[in-house]
This record gives structure tokens, sequence and C-alpha cells, in this order.
């Protein structure tokens, strides 16, 4: 009797431990189903093990006092978020990696035989280099372009928007009410080579400067690379402003008065406190905007033409047009690596304490 | 008025409009060199947008603003050598102390070097030198308002300014600062122009004050000559507490005015006659601390009957509340230690004054009797 009181506080007073022993086996029971660990039988035995995890950590709360729930609080609210990423996301990535080093016995086969194939990421390189460097480069010009545009419209909201702020961040928000393909698909409207914009520019002689400027190709704004930078542009534009507006609308106005009292000029003001002060949003913006465009597969899709293909569009069509799940697994992989490394690379050199 | 070589402001009849609204009308007046000047009034009472227009954040409607003789109305504020210590301080968060302080060299492109001297020398004499490498954040409030002062000093302005620089410090850390910022001014000898609401500051830290209202400039002078001769009822009531007891003058005996008041008596005020007529409409100012209550009457003074209505002992003084036949209440603060009478609340007292304790003032108020502001500060400043 009293040696299982014993033994009972001790698990209670160790019950961080448990919980987070709990969390672990039964994230990992998740990605073994999620993933195709196991077959058969087995499933029903993770299954047991997972739901008699799940009822310990239960029972210890119940059983175990509040100085036992004290400890188990922090790890049963991560648990639904946990668990959610071991179905949702672990097991999926694990899948994903398995089948980009797998090989299929024929095209038409559904079959995949895991052989540590990596002629799967040669073919990727090999193939589709081109689509990447799309990807990338499109991407970052997007990014580039939204922070020159977004930055200012920011600022005018933040500083000179007054009474009529919560209009015009309405304004920038409200497209958002159409869907993203339907607005993506307006824009082949209004570029069509028989549209206005299109008119309007050769009637105003700026036909051969935008031809110059390699914006129009053969008299076309559609189908350039231009429309599809644009299109990018247009459709993460919002998610670059609105963190810059907000670590703009943070600054106190006195601290720009207190720079032109200490003599500087309205530009240094801006250079040495505004913009220092806002490096935050565009950071955030920044990272809201490069990884989904360069992912984005809707904007060539519409906007371009055979050769602004981007990566997106490729894993796309080799997912669910090829069937080639391998050299697509192998492609995805490839595109989140190199994602992942850009965007450590970008935080250690603009990264700030405050989003660390 | 009259502009002198050592005047480092002058304000030439200096008017601002918004719209309609008058928020500062007519301010003509001068600050000299070394002088610690506050202007001191309600909120909205125009001082904040008389020190904007000194700084060069708001320009004026009207009139001239001279810095050091020279006509700044249009110049910006980056371009005046004038330097202000805002209400929440305004201290560049990303930068370190010692980079804040910097900033207005910095912005001048002086040498880094003489920066580096100049800054620290700085630091020293606002007793921050150890937390040259601290961010803002890291420092206290009262820390904090020193590194603005030392940000703001470190440019030798021809004169810094001062918008409400102690409101965001608490009590006792206020009084602390009140001290260190005279210290600090009497060490640099720059001209302090301080705009408070807060009377006892003004009066203990100011050479001169002036008290403002609704946009006009109600009185300038000495902390004593607003104290003791106010110009006007406004000036009676926000500086200290005063009772104010509205009367016609009835006669004038040499230099001496009779004053017959509405609450029945007929009293005497020393020296005043030939600043108000016969028959003027008067109020006679009696600070609280000059008026004796007793039982019996004093025949040396002047002297009213009320019956006593409050007693509030205070330590070293007593407050009491008497109210006269006509429901006019009258403050008394009495040395508590002094032999107190057998003074009862509801029993029938004296209150007598001397014959220069009164002070006569045009008009009558709109409430007669005691007019308090904050009576602790009177007594930590007086």
């Amino acid at each position: 009797m009293t040696e299982t009181v014993v033994r009972q506080n001790r698990i209670a007073r160790n019950a961080d431990r448990v919980g987070m022993a709990a969390m672990i086996v039964a994230s990992i029971c998740l990605v073994a189903l999620g993933a195709h660990w196991v077959s058969g039988p087995m499933v029903s035995v993770v299954v047991l093990v997972l739901l008699l995890v799940l009822g310990g950590v239960l029972g210890l709360a119940i059983t175990g006092g509040p100085e036992a729930r004290r400890l188990l609080a922090p790890y049963g609210l991560l648990k639904p978020g946990m668990l959610w990423l071991a179905l949702f996301f672990l097991a999926p990535v694990w899948s994903l990696l398995r089948i980009s080093l797998s090989t299929k016995e024929s095209r038409f086969s559904v079959k995949y035989n895991f052989n540590w194939a990596f002629q799967n990421y040669a073919t990727a390189f090999k193939d589709f280099g081109k689509q990447f460097e799309h990807a990338f480069v499109y991407a970052a010009i997007a990014t580039v372009l939204t922070i020159l545009i977004g930055y200012p419209l920011a600022y005018v909201i933040a500083f000179r928007g007054g009474k009529y702020k919560n209009i015009l961040l309405g304004l920038v928000v409200i497209p958002f009410f159409t869907s993203y393909l339907i607005r993506t698909i307006a824009w082949s409207t209004i570029l069509a080579d028989r549209g206005f914009v299109v008119r309007a520019l050769n009637a105003v002689g700026l036909g051969n400067v935008f031809e110059w400027l390699h914006i129009m190709d053969n008299g076309k704004l559609l189908n350039t690379p231009a429309a599809v930078i644009g299109g990018l542009t247009y459709n993460f534009l919002p998610f670059m402003l609105l963190p810059i507006y907000v670590s703009l609308e943070k600054i106190d106005v006195n601290l720009v008065n207190a720079a032109g009292d200490l003599y500087s000029s309205a530009t240094r003001a801006f250079r040495k406190v505004v913009f220092p002060l806002s490096i935050p949003g565009v950071f955030a913006g920044t990272l809201l905007t490069f990884i989904p465009a360069a992912g984005d597969f809707v904007n060539a899709q519409f906007l371009g033409n055979p050769n602004t293909t981007m990566i997106g569009n490729s894993i796309q069509d080799q997912f669910l047009k090829q069937n080639n799940y391998p050299v697509a697994s192998a492609m995805a992989a490839v595109l989140m690596v190199s994602i992942a490394t850009l965007v450590l690379l970008y935080t250690r050199i603009f990264g700030t304490e405050d989003l660390a | 008025m009259g502009e002198s070589a050592s005047d480092v402001i002058v304000l030439d009849h200096v008017s601002k409009r918004y719209g309609d609204f008058v928020a500062v009308h007519d301010a003509n007046f001068s600050i000299a060199t070394g002088e610690f000047f506050a202007m001191l009034g309600p909120s909205g009472c125009g001082k904040t947008t008389t020190l904007k227009m000194i700084a060069g954040f708001e320009q004026p409607t009207a009139g001239r603003v001279m810095l050091d003789g020279v006509d700044v109305s249009d110049v910006p504020p980056y371009k005046r050598n004038v330097n202000t210590v805002f209400q929440q301080y305004a201290l560049f968060p990303h930068m370190t102390v010692f980079d804040n302080v910097a900033f207005g060299p910095r912005s001048k492109k002086l040498d880094e070097a003489k920066i580096k001297t100049s800054v620290m020398e700085m630091l020293e004499i606002v007793r921050l030198s150890d937390f040259a490498q601290r961010k803002p954040s890291q420092l206290s409030g009262g820390q904090q308002q020193r590194v603005a002062l030392a940000r703001a000093l470190v440019n030798y302005p021809s004169a810094l300014l001062l918008d409400e620089p102690l409101a965001a410090l608490d009590l006792k850390l206020r009084e602390a600062m009140q001290i260190e910022l005279k210290r600090i001014q009497r060490e640099v000898g720059i001209s302090f122009i301080f705009v408070t609401h807060d009377q006892g500051e003004a009066l203990t830290m100011s050479d001169r004050i002036a008290v403002m209202s609704q946009g006009h400039v109600e009185q300038i002078g000495t902390p004593q000559e607003i104290y003791r001769s106010p110009a006007s009822l406004f000036v009676a009531g926000f500086i200290g507490s005063a009772n104010l007891l509205p009367g016609t003058v009835q006669s004038h005996d040499g230099a001496d005015a009779v004053v017959a008041l509405k609450a029945g008596s007929t009293i005497r005020v020393a020296g005043q006659a030939s600043a108000h007529a016969v028959g003027a409409h008067v109020s006679v100012m009696l600070r609280p601390e000059r008026l004796r209550p007793s039982e019996q009457a004093d025949a040396n003074g002047q002297s009213l009957y009320g019956t006593l209505t409050d007693l509030v002992f205070q330590g070293a003084t007593a407050r009491m509340i008497v109210r006269l036949a006509d429901g006019t209440e009258l403050t008394c603060l009495a040395d508590s230690s002094a032999r107190m009478p057998q003074i009862v609340v509801g029993a029938t007292i004296n209150v007598s004054w001397d014959v220069d304790g009164g002070y006569i003032l045009s008009g009558w108020p709109e409430k007669a009797g005691s007019n308090t502001t904050d009576i602790d500060h009177i007594e930590s400043t007086l």
C-alpha cells in the first residue's frame, strides 16, 4: 500500500518527463501510421499504443494531483499542435522523401520500390534546372518589387493616413475577397494582346520603350516573364505591405521630430531612425512573399508561356499529368531544402533580435 | 518690449491660429541667456504650441520668433540651434545611450573623436557614464530622462526646450529630478524653457514664469511676484490657493483702499488705492497662510467672523475651512505648533489678517471664497 503511494508520488513528481515522453511516443505513432511504416495487424498495435499513451497521461493528470497537472499542462497544450504536425506534416514529408528515392516498375504502375534511387535528384537538377532558376529569380525580383511598391505605400498610410488610415488599409485588403485564381485570370484579360493596356501603350508610343526594356515581347505583354513577375508582385503585395505597415505604425512620430530637432534632415531622419525601426517588418514581409512566390505555379500558368515555367508548374505537371511521383518528389524536396537554406542565410544576415 | 543683447529668445507679438481656433494670442516676451523660464498653465492654454513655435515644429501665423537676434520664424527645426526634451523622451530605441547622445553631433558631421569626448563629458554631467552601452529600454524612467537631457545638451544649444519633462515620473523621482535639472542647468549655463501644468514645479525651479490661459499670456514674473501680486483672478486662483472675496471700492484713504465686501464687512487693503478707482468692482485676495483664525477679534488687523466647518491636521500645518455668514468659504492655513485655540468644528471664530495681507484684483470671481489648487504643493514649495 505505502509502496504504491510512494511510487505514484514519484511519477507525479516526474510528470513533466512523463508528459514529454508521451508526446514524443504519440507523435511517432502518428507518423508511423501516416507514413505507412507499419501494415496489417501491426496497425492495430500502434493504434493501441497511441491510445494507451494518451489515456495514461490523461489518467495521470486526473489522479496525480495539482502538482502533476501543473507539470503536465505545457505538454497538454502543445499536444494538439504537435500531433497535427506529426500526422499532416512529418508523415507526408517522410513519404515524400521516401518516394523521391524510389523507382516505379513501369510508367503506369502505382507501386514504388525504395532503392536509394538518387538518380531522381539528378533528373530533377538536369531536366528542371531552368525552372528552378525561374522560380528563384522571379520570386526574388517580385519580392524586391513588392518592397519598392509596398514600403512607400505603407509609409504614407502609416504616417499620412490620418483618419483615412483604416479605409486605405481596407482598400489594400479588399482584393482578397476575390479568389486568388480569378484575380490572376483577370490579369490575363487586362494584359491581353488586344486589351486596353497594350493598345494604350502603343497609342502613346511607349510600346517600343517597353520592348527595349524587355517588358514587352513582339508587341505582347501577356505571356512574358514580365507578366509572370508582375502577377507575383500584384498577388503578394499585401503580404509585404501589411507587416511593413505594422512596424511603421508602431514608430512614435516624436522620434522623427527628435531626429529633426537634433539637426537631421528628413532624409537622414528616415535613414537613421525610421528605416532601421521598420526592418523587422521588411524582414517578415520578405519571408511571407518570397517563400510562397518561389513555389507558386498559378501566375506562370496563366500569365506566362512555356519558357517562363516555374518549378511549381513542373512539380504539379510531374505529379498530376506525368504521374512521375519519384522525380516530382525529388523536385519538391530540392525546392523545400533550397528555400529553407536561403531563408536561414537571410535570417543570419538580416535577422533582428525582435524576430528571432 | 525692450530687447537686450542678452536675450536668447524673443517672441515678437506671436500668434498661432488653427482655423478659427486661436491657440496662442499675441505672445510677446523674451528670455535671457542662462535663464530658467517656465511656461505654466492648464492643458490647452497654448504653452506647448508656443514651445513648438520656438522649436520650429509649428510656424506662427503672425509675429516673429527671434533666436540669438535672428528671425527664425520660417527656419525648420533641424536648422535651429535649440534642442527639445520631449515629454516621453523620444529616445531612439534601436541605439545605445552613447549613439543616442551622439546623434546630434553626428548629424552635424563633427569629428568622431571629438564627438566621443563631448558625449562622454555630457554623460558624466548627467551621471550616466557607466550606461553608455545600454539600450534605452534597459534604463529606468529617471535615467531615460537624463539621457534625453544629455542628448539635447551635448549640442550646446542656445536654449533647451523641455515639454513637461517630469510628467512621466513618480512623485519622489520628480522631486529629485527638479533639483537635478536645476544643478545641470547651472552647470551648463544654457537657458531652459520649461513647459508645465504643475505650478509647484514652476515655482520651485524657475527664475521667471509665464502664466498662460486660453492662448493668452496672463502674467510674466518671478515666482514671488506671481504668487504675491497676481495680475488677474485666473493667476491668483491657479498659483497656490487663494480666497477671493468680491466687493466694491468704497473710498481711498491715503494709499490704502477701503473695500466694501459683498459678504457684508468693510475692510482696508494697504497700498493699492491708486490702481483701483472708487466704485470699481474688485476682489480681495487673501492667501490662506496669511489668515489667523482665533476665538477673539484681533484689534490690529482686519477681520471677519464665521463658523468653523472643517479642521484638518496636516502635520506642520492645520487647514481650516471657515464659512462666513453669506455662505462664502475661506481656507486658512495655520501653524499647528502654535498655541491652538480651543476651536472645535461648529464654533464661531474670528479670522484676521494684517492690512498688507490682502491684495486687490479687478473683477469679481466666478466663485467667491476659497480657490484651492494643490495645497500640498504650496507647502512643499514655500
